[in-house]
């Protein structure tokens, strides 16, 4: 009896939130990594940092809509948008055709390439299948990176780790000849202490679209096409009003938008 | 002795009817039954040829991974677990210390932290372990893993031997004495057998522990099991990628459970009566 009274009780408490809340802005909970430096991070007292936050910001202050951040692994961040546990990916997420058959995503808010990593006294003279070939290559997994190292250096043992960092690491203390990664994120570690050791060796070309698909996107549950619609306009408007600009030149030298589509 | 003590205490009639109790303990078996069912019948409706050709030869190699790395962990970590158990036991307060030590470090920290420290941690002392010639060893991912897990189940497996040694009474060593057996001697052939079927089960346990924990090398680039089936999510985002993993750890961990049990029903029929 008793609890049945607080079951209905709730229940009707929370309806009336639920009218409340969609009558005021709305909050959309947006998940990123925190371990891509300087796309998104986490500071030591855990305050998550860089251009994706800064951008997912902008955006919703465009769309006029409250936001909170989730931290979530690489690894499991497809499937915890599906399970609800925010509704929008921020995380420099490359727009493929697998993932596209998980989730919906916006049109590109940036678009830079991939490359290798090597230690300056490394030997490697390029970056085709030949010239890495016997050698082992340090990628993140379930990333595009990862994709086109394993299916271009077929002859090289591809090592997947679950975050740049620790591929890094394992540069930097010799376990591995290369690493591939984004060019930025890889420029950011080289110019930091950690990354004395290292130098960029070059990009693989081409760089075929349908391994590293058109650019970062913000990844929605499928069918949720109004968001989508939402934040394309938030990020044609940011374009334009200089806001993506003075966010892009916070953090890097070079327009990081890549070709206009 | 008190006769209260002497009385037989007989076990309580049977209920009849249908006590809550009973009611209960049937909804929660049903449940079960319909959790078993679901994941079944999910597996059936998700049948997918396609997933099974493309990833069961990785899953396959990934088990070969796993299953060579339990091994050996196993039983290096037995051959260094003897030394330590020597340790607990020894009368010698730094020798004692020592393992005391070693026992309450790899027990008390996570195999993933051990893990962590042997592989990045060692990575970056890579000079040193140069000059020493250590590193074409540290060097490789898997040799890393063996090192942590056979430290961290030498730790266990000290206790278990420790703790089965313990467990023979005293008599039988002063009995052994009284016939002029030597200490050796009297280990070999009096204390070990009797230690080792208390031993066995926790031997065991320990073993099925490790086959579980054996998941954790995935995050040091070593592809097991566990690493493939990652690997096999990343790439098909496919959850059943993980209810198969599941299912061949389960599958290994009812195979050893039997075999123990097997080998104890054999070393254990002078006991039966």
């Amino acid at each position: 009896m008793r609890i049945s009274l607080r079951i209905a009780l709730a229940a009707s408490a929370a309806l009336l939130t639920l009218g409340v809340a969609q009558a005021q802005e709305k909050t959309l909970r947006i998940g990123t990594e925190g371990a891509y430096p300087p796309f998104n991070n986490l500071t030591a007292d855990g305050q998550l940092v860089g251009f994706d936050i800064d951008i997912a910001k902008a955006l919703c202050d465009e769309m006029k809509v409250k936001c909170t951040f989730v931290a979530q692994d690489w690894d499991g961040i497809i499937p915890a948008l599906q399970a609800g546990k925010f509704d929008a990916i921020v995380a420099s997420m490359s727009i493929t055709p697998e993932r596209k058959e998980k989730v919906d995503f916006s049109n590109k808010y940036y678009n830079t390439p991939s490359a290798l990593a090597v230690p300056k006294d490394s030997t490697l003279k390029g970056v085709t299948k030949e010239d890495l070939a016997g050698k082992s290559i340090g990628v993140a997994t379930t990333t595009t990176h990862f994709n086109y190292a394993s299916k271009t250096y077929t002859d090289s043992t591809v090592k997947g780790y679950p975050s740049s960092p620790e591929e890094q690491a394992d540069l930097a203390n010799g376990r591995l000849d290369a690493i591939e990664d984004d060019i930025v994120v890889l420029q950011q570690w080289l110019d930091s202490p950690d990354g004395a050791c290292c130098k960029i060796l070059g990009q693989p070309s081409p760089q075929p679209v349908e391994i590293f698909g058109p650019g970062a996107g913000i990844a929605v549950r499928k069918g949720e096409t109004d968001l989508v619609n939402k934040l394309n306009s938030a990020i044609d408007a940011i374009r334009a009003n200089g806001k993506y600009k003075e966010i892009n030149d916070k953090y890097f030298k070079f327009d990081v938008f890549g070709a206009e589509s | 002795m008190s006769a209260a003590a002497t009385m037989v205490e007989r076990p309580p009639p049977r209920a009849r009817g249908w006590p809550r109790r009973r009611i209960v303990g049937y909804a929660l078996v049903c449940l079960w039954i319909l959790f078993g069912l679901g994941i079944v019948s999910y597996l059936y409706l998700a049948w997918n040829a396609e997933f099974f050709a493309k990833y069961a030869p990785a899953y396959l190699r990934g088990l070969g991974v796993t299953l060579a790395l339990v091994s050996i962990s196993m039983v290096l970590g037995a051959i260094l677990s003897v030394p330590v158990a020597y340790g607990r036991m020894s009368k010698n307060r730094i020798l004692s210390g020592l393992a005391y030590c070693y026992v309450y470090f790899f027990r008390g920290t996570p195999l993933l932290v051990q893990t962590y420290l042997v592989y990045y941690g060692l990575g970056s002392f890579r000079v040193e372990l140069q000059s020493v010639g250590l590193w074409d060893f540290f060097k490789d991912a898997f040799n890393c893993g063996v090192f942590a897990f056979a430290l961290n189940t030498a730790a266990y497996q000290a206790e278990i031997l420790r703790g089965a040694i313990e467990s023979v009474p005293r008599g039988q060593w002063e009995g052994a004495a009284s016939l002029g057996l030597h200490k050796l001697q009297t280990l070999r052939k009096i204390i070990l057998p009797q230690a080792l079927i208390v031993a066995l089960r926790p031997y065991g346990n320990e073993l099925i522990l490790m086959v579980k924990a054996s998941a954790i090398v995935a995050i040091i680039t070593v592809y097991d099991l566990m690493g493939n089936a990652k690997l096999a999510f990343a790439n098909s985002f496919d959850i059943q990628a993980y209810i198969w993993v599941a299912l061949v750890y389960l599958v290994m961990v009812e195979i050893l459970r039997h075999g123990v049990e097997w080998i104890e029903r054999r070393i254990t029929i002078h006991l039966k009566r």
